[in-house]
């Protein structure tokens, strides 16, 4: 065995896994101002000893230890303040600490999302509000994506529709969210390949998939701190058999559990900061992997800079 | 406040249909081909050199009964009562069939490979299994359908298919049962129409010979290959091509020859192949002897050599005394200059590999989980004999000095690797990383090599508009190993030549086994 495996972690934490980190996320429920931009660079580190095949956990001598690590930038425009356009675009690099598989690096998807709020209102003793995120991604280089578990992504373009909900009560709040993505099939560079049959075709058809999140913490102007569950299931695929290799369109499912937080350095909260972690409780064809990120972010104001008005709140906290 | 909703609603449910809406369905290059209709018929096949057979009459085959019997009328009735209920999934089915069945089962074939070439995984102790043929569902499951294994299940199963198809066209000859959609007018004809005669079918002779060699070396899929020659047979029933009675003699011929074939493959040597502990010590201690660094697998924990003595199995084309003087001389010794040199070269290879050497690489790796490189020759071969036309007969001649050419290679190239015990350039230096899997045998000389050099040569004499082509996917083929830091440039270039000399014997059968007059 070598390869493949685990990618799929590259896949939630890398293409997916920027929920980790708020006020420039796709999945949490802050808005940036009208004519505001949250910018910047971000780092996470995924490593897993263990993988699921199929739904048998195993470790494998000859990978070692499997690691990702990922540099990427991330934005959040505000259009107006209840429409923002988010952007996010990761450098990634894997390596098996065991066995003598080659490592794997390039910059990977981009990522858009364009992030909506429809409805705010006072529900009891809090504010009730409702999102809808659309995304795409799609690959910006052609990296290999059939070198699993070391392939940087899946080179899947995809569409993503989400629906999330968030209350929020003095400062405690509750966010959950539930998306479904589509994607594309992929072109890999062998012509035929063995699912469950055999395949005549360099093209691979990818099931689509399913993520709900749910979160929950503390959310004031200078801190947020929140425990994040999330549960991405495929929806169709096959599983790695006995020994074998991972596949692009294996049956990924992964349940991570993690806990972020964003603190804010400066008064007029231009700068902050973020970090987080989170770990796979449960999966199926993916590692087992614990990642930890961390990230700076600066807020643009362009309100402010052009007609030197009054600084606006960078967030929605209410 | 409820237009928002509506809104919010029908901007999710649009983007749902509009992402679920835009899959599109997997279509193999070989699902939707016309069926076969061969450009020549080959009605003389009957005379063709035979492999194993004696002669081409060695299996007798009863005359059929005649065409005017109300047995045969039973049997035409029994094919309009198929075709006037067939479902959807029959039609595909004849559709399926009718493309070719020496195609299909070779197809089939493949498949089996590439769902049995997984290496077993370890004991507790670090010690590996060995799968059992007489346990075969037990894991690991029997065969591990590594690239020995399955080069030689392909040859196995075109040169029995083509030996009981010489047989089959020489009874066709013999007996000239009329089709029957000339005895009877009115039938419909779902395929192609064959002027050959229609007793005993070649596509029963072919699926009996596949069948019955299949369950010597794919035991624990009996399940999958019965139910695929049923299909076969009710669908060559259907399209009106034969009555039973020909699906039936076809079958026992096919089954008969292939037979022969399995007494063969039972003392052939393969079976003791794998070798055991004091062998595999012994090949290191003689590597060791010589002033080598002798080969060690890179697995952990440490994997027994692949199938050590695959090099004393029969060859089909020429006898053992052959393979001795086909092995290539020695490498450049562990120790010199030269071999310093081309470890130097691997990992200048893999230092900063291009996005395009590693799509070559990946395409012709053909690791684990795939058909493997005779596999891939096949898959070669297959689609440009589509384009050919050639009869079944040919099909099955053609792919059988393949196959032959492939599974002799085998025989040299694992000589060649345990004669010399040479280590993988990883091992001379670890800092090298691989783009594919460190296949667990010696190095020198390079399977990839030896098996594409052996198919170029003989495809190059069968379709020679192509031969140019052929040596250049070959000499592709060959260097990836060298590309994904797997081989040193010599483990290449002499297992090109050694795959040339072995495909050059079946050059040579090909030129007087009657069928390229």
């Amino acid at each position: 065995m070598t390869q493949k495996l685990f990618y799929t972690l590259v896949v939630l934490c890398c293409s997916w896994g920027t929920h980790s980190v708020k006020a420039q996320t796709d999945i949490d429920a802050i808005m940036m101002g009208k004519r505001q931009l949250c910018i910047g660079p971000m780092y996470s580190y995924t490593s897993w000893n263990n993988y699921w095949e199929g739904t048998l956990k195993r470790s494998n001598e000859n990978l070692g230890t499997v690691s990702a690590q990922m540099f990427s930038i991330m934005g959040n425009y505000g259009i107006t303040d209840k429409l923002n356009f988010l952007f996010g675009v990761p450098y990634i690099k894997t390596k098996a600490s065991a066995g003598t598989l080659h490592s794997m690096q390039g910059v990977q998807d981009l990522n858009l999302f364009l992030k909506w709020m429809p409805i705010e209102k006072e529900i009891g003793k809090g504010t009730f509000s409702v999102y809808t995120i659309g995304g795409i991604s799609f690959p910006l280089t052609n990296y290999v994506a059939d070198f699993l578990p070391l392939s940087i992504g899946l080179r899947s373009k995809t569409a993503s529709a989400r629906l999330m909900l968030d209350y929020q009560v003095g400062n405690i709040f509750i966010t959950a969210s539930g998306t479904y993505v589509g994607r594309d099939n992929i072109t890999i560079d062998r012509n035929s390949y063995y699912t469950t049959q055999l395949i005549l075709s360099n093209e691979v058809e990818m099931p689509n998939a399913t993520s709900f999140n749910f979160r929950a913490g503390w959310r004031s102007d200078k801190l947020i701190a929140e425990a994040v569950l999330n549960k991405w299931t495929t929806l169709g695929g096959f599983d790695i058999s006995r020994n074998n290799m991972p596949f692009p369109s294996n049956r990924m499912n992964a349940t991570t559990l993690g806990f972020n937080f964003k603190y804010v350095l400066t008064a007029n909260h231009a700068l902050s900061l973020t970090g987080g972690f989170n770990t796979a409780i449960a999966g199926r064809n993916m590692g087992q992997g614990t990642m930890y990120n961390g990230g700076i972010f600066y807020v643009l104001d362009f309100v402010k800079t052009k007609k030197n008005g009054t600084q606006q709140q960078p967030e929605k906290i209410d | 406040m409820k237009k928002i909703v509506l809104y919010t609603f029908f901007i999710l449910a649009g983007s749902l249909f509009i992402i679920s809406s835009c899959k599109k369905e997997i279509i193999g290059r070989t699902d939707n081909l016309p069926p076969l209709s061969p450009a020549k018929i080959d009605a003389n096949a009957g005379d063709w050199k035979t492999i194993l057979l004696t002669t081409a009459s060695e299996v007798p085959l009863p005359a059929p009964a005649a065409t005017n019997t109300p047995d045969y009328r039973a049997q035409i009735n029994e094919i309009k009562s198929f075709q006037a209920r067939q479902t959807a999934e029959e039609n595909r089915s004849v559709k399926y069939w009718s493309a070719g069945a020496v195609l299909r089962w070779n197809e089939i074939l493949r498949e089996l490979v590439a769902k049995h070439n997984l290496p077993p995984y370890q004991n507790p102790d670090g010690t590996y299994p060995f799968p059992d043929a007489n346990n075969p569902l037990a894991y690991p499951l029997f065969p591990f359908a590594n690239p020995p294994y399955s080069a030689r299940a392909y040859a196995y199963m075109s040169a029995a298919q083509y030996d009981a198809l010489v047989a089959a066209y020489y009874y066709k000859r013999l007996y000239q049962r009329p089709s029957p959609y000339e005895v009877d007018p009115t039938l419909k004809v779902l395929s192609g129409k064959s002027e050959l005669s229609s007793y005993p079918s070649e596509a029963a002779v072919i699926a009996g010979a596949a069948v019955e060699m299949m369950k010597l070396l794919f035991p624990g899929d009996q399940d999958y290959i019965q139910r695929k020659a049923e299909e076969h047979k009710k669908a060559m029933i259907t399209c009106g091509a034969c009555v039973r009675s020909d699906i039936e003699a076809g079958e026992a011929l096919g089954r008969a020859v292939a037979q022969k074939f399995v007494a063969r493959a039972r003392t052939d040597r393969a079976g003791a192949a794998a070798g055991n502990a004091m062998q595999w010590k012994q090949l290191e201690d003689d590597a060791i002897a010589r002033g080598e660094t002798p080969w060690l697998s890179l697995e952990t924990p440490k994997r027994p050599p692949m199938l050590p003595l695959f090099g004393k199995v029969r060859p089909f084309l020429f006898d053992s005394v052959t393979v001795i003087a086909l092995r290539p001389a020695a490498p450049p010794s562990t120790n010199s200059e030269q071999m310093k040199k081309e470890t130097e070269e691997v990992y200048q290879m893999i230092k900063k590999p291009t996005r395009e050497k590693t799509a070559i690489v990946h395409f012709w790796a053909d690791g684990i989980g795939t058909y493997t490189p005779p596999g891939h020759w096949n898959a070669i071969a297959a689609e440009d004999f589509i384009s050919k036309n050639f009869s079944e007969v040919r099909w099955a001649r053609n792919m059988a000095l393949l196959n032959m050419a492939l599974m002799d290679a085998a025989i040299v190239c694992w000589d060649t690797k345990y004669y010399y015990f040479n280590p993988r350039p990883t091992q001379l230096n670890p800092v090298i990383k691989t783009l594919t899997g460190i296949p667990n045998f010696p190095a020198y000389t390079s399977g990839h090599s030896t098996f594409s050099g052996a198919a170029a040569t003989i495809l190059g004499h069968i379709i020679p508009e192509k031969a140019g082509a052929y040596t250049a996917m070959a000499t592709e083929a060959s260097l990836s190993r060298l590309y994904g830091g797997i081989h040193y440039r010599s483990d290449c270039e002499v297992g090109l030549a050694s795959g040339k000399s072995v495909g050059n014997y079946a050059v040579q059968r090909a030129k007087t086994d009657g069928a390229d007059e």
